[in-house]
């Protein structure tokens, strides 16, 4: 086991690297400088340039970067939003809520996902299956900033129940809508998987065997069914991350959210390329992370995968 | 002997897209304590269903339009829910056809075996888990204490079945359906497990519902045999009375369809022919279509069971006094000899 979570986490830095590899490239296609102001001469341009490092190569400049990160935890300086703060600084007064809401939005849209689709999928073909599948099909149709829009205006403006932007003293309040919004989709998706599965596991023949035991149904389902269904929906996690990156990005700016993604989308608007590189850097690192977690968990329900070496795989 | 379960002009339709398929059209039998009765026939006969009907574990789409099965002074089909899980799984248990999809996979042997003891005989789960290693080693598995925390996907699949059946037995069950128990293992683990089976009725005096399809692999095993087509039962018997002196043109294709030593590959017999539509079954004799002796009153009403001894029933137009004599054919004789012979 130690062997093979070594072998990970050897590929994922690998990974990690490559990204920021291609990431430095992307930049350097982008168009525009962070010096971008009318009254700069193309000289004043050109000393900013070779003060920052930027003159240099890519190559160069990825080189640099990974040295600083890995040598001293450096992730460089910010050339437009702050100047010349340290980024690890700016990022790290932001992140927190980054992950606090990211985090609600899994544990809020698994739970409900999965009671959803337990329901829907012990109640086949009753009201309560079609309504898991309308919101199921609404929740993975519908982006996440329309949701985000819709209950600002109901439950921010209309009832006035949750503020509108951001509330710096009030932040648990703050959370509510946005890790509502941004669960939507892993409601949607997990209370899918569930359904399916279960309705699968259902026809399968240890569940047959299971009932001849003379079980009740509710004793079938939860200690036979349940963590059966649930390696699927475990599997499905890691892409399920995704899109609550991508979604938190347009919700934090929506909400006015101080985390690290509203940071992203500023910075690539002022071209602040240190900063894009950082942000992008630690969504992937995170992504990466939360795939391997996803794996582990895999084992630990799905015995089959657990058990290395000895006994027969069929 | 003493009855033990009864089932009574059974009559089972399934509601299907197509229409309603009679699945059963009228079984009747008895099962005695201690005995082990085989119900053979080939897919879609009704073999199946008939002992679903018992476990009382009848898909959704089926109705029982008619008939009781008495077990124990009540109709299983009259029970609640909750009064057949009492049943279910303690007095009346099943061996599943494919040990390689039965097990759950994501728990280990042991619990799943312990489960029914938990759930009928109420034990403390210390005890339970003696008892379980006790089984083990009762199925033939080796060092049982160590394989109590195996999962399935460890075992081999003459392993698994030997838990399945471990499971079927928790319960100290009266009787026990087997429902085609051997026909997922290759030949040198099915004659282990039948063999297992048997050893295990003559200590447990379990009475056996042995379901199959092959007359061959219940020859040395079954008390008594009950042969289905189309839903009904074709012919009973004593087994000497269905293997050496069975009246059915459709037992005798049954037991020219066991492959034996002698035969060779490309002569593999079959029966010429498929079962019939059950959603608008024949109004004769089912088999009719396809039998060889085939008489004109087939076509037009269905035979009644001609009684050949005091154990040994046949239904087919075959056996009136007005029908022409015919009897099994001689070289199928001669290979049931052969076949008999041989240890199965």
């Amino acid at each position: 086991m130690t062997k093979y979570i070594l072998k990970r986490l050897g590929m994922a830095a690998l990974t990690l690297l490559v990204i920021l590899f291609i990431l430095f490239l992307l930049l350097e296609f982008m168009p525009g400088s962070p010096f971008n102001d009318e009254k700069l001469s193309p000289d004043q341009i050109a000393n900013l340039n070779a003060l920052y490092g930027l003159d240099k190569s890519p190559v160069i400049r990825f080189l640099i970067f990974v040295k600083n990160v890995v040598l001293h935890q450096d992730f460089g300086i910010s050339f437009v939003i702050k100047k010349n703060a340290a980024i690890s600084d700016m990022i790290s007064s932001r992140i927190g809520i980054t992950i606090k809401i990211g985090l609600q939005a899994i544990l809020i849209g698994t739970v409900t996902g999965i009671v959803l689709g337990v329901i829907a999928g012990i109640k086949r073909n009753t009201i309560f299956d079609t309504l898991t599948t309308i919101i199921a099909v609404l929740g993975v149709s519908i982006p996440s900033y329309v949701f985000a829009l819709g209950l600002s205006y109901y439950f921010g403006y209309k009832m006035r129940l949750f503020p509108i932007t951001f509330d710096i003293d009030d932040t648990v309040r703050s959370m509510v809508l946005p890790s509502i919004a941004l669960s939507m989709f892993v409601i949607a998706q997990t209370a899918r998987f569930m359904r399916m599965e279960l309705i699968d596991i259902f026809k399968s023949d240890y569940i047959q065997l299971a009932e001849s035991k003379g079980l009740s149904n509710l004793k079938v389902i939860i200690r036979h069914a349940l963590r059966n269904a649930m390696i699927p929906v475990i599997t499905v996690l890691g892409p399920l991350l995704v899109g609550l990156m991508t979604g938190s990005l347009v919700v934090e700016k929506i909400f006015g959210i101080p985390g690290i993604g509203s940071l992203l989308i500023q910075a690539i608007q002022v071209n602040d390329f240190n900063v894009v590189i950082a942000i992008a850097f630690i969504y992937s690192f995170l992504y990466i992370f939360v795939n391997l977690l996803v794996d582990l968990l895999y084992g630990i329900i799905d015995p089959r995968i657990r058990v290395q070496g000895g006994g027969t795989n069929a | 002997m003493k009855k033990i379960l009864r089932v009574n002009d059974l009559r089972i339709s399934f509601k299907t897209n197509s229409g309603n398929v009679q699945a059963i059209r009228g079984v009747s039998f008895n099962l005695f304590k201690g005995e082990t009765l085989a119900i053979v026939g080939e897919s879609g006969s009704g073999k199946s269903v008939t002992t679903k009907a018992i476990m009382g574990m009848l898909a959704n789409n089926a109705t029982v339009e008619q008939g009781s099965i008495l077990f124990d002074g009540n109709d299983i089909l009259k029970l609640t829910k909750r009064e057949l899980t009492k049943i279910r799984g303690s007095r009346i248990s099943m061996i599943f056809q494919d040990p390689m999809t039965s097990l759950n996979p994501t728990m280990t042997i042991g619990k799943q075996i312990m489960e029914s003891m938990l759930e009928h005989r109420k034990m403390k789960r210390s005890d339970a888990k003696i008892k379980v290693i006790e089984l083990l080693d009762l199925v033939g598995i080796e060092s049982p204490s160590k394989r109590f925390k195996s999962y399935p996907h460890q075992l081999s699949g003459g392993m698994r079945q030997r838990v399945v059946i471990a499971i079927a037995l928790a319960s100290e069950p009266d009787i026990l359906i087997a429902d085609e128990p051997t026909t997922a293992l290759d030949v040198t683990i099915q004659s282990q497990i039948l063999e297992l089976i048997k050893e295990l009725q003559m200590k447990l005096k379990i009475s056996i519902i042995f379901i199959t399809h092959d007359l061959g692999v219940v020859a040395n095993m079954a008390d008594r045999v009950a042969v289905m087509y189309a839903g009904k039962i074709v012919e009973y018997g004593l087994s000497d009375e269905i293997y050496y002196d069975s009246k059915h043109p459709y037992t005798w294709g049954l037991l020219a369809s066991v492959p034996d030593m002698s035969t060779k590959v490309d002569m593999l017999y079959s029966i010429p022919g498929t079962t019939p539509n059950l959603i608008s079954p024949p109004v004769g004799d089912a088999f009719a279509y396809r039998s060889e002796h085939t008489l004109k009153i087939d076509f037009e009403e269905q035979p009644p069971f001609f009684k050949v001894s005091d154990t040994h029933y046949v239904a087919s137009w075959l056996l009136h006094e007005y029908a022409p004599k015919i009897e099994m054919p001689e070289h199928l004789q001669r290979r049931i000899k052969l076949m008999l012979s041989e240890e199965y």
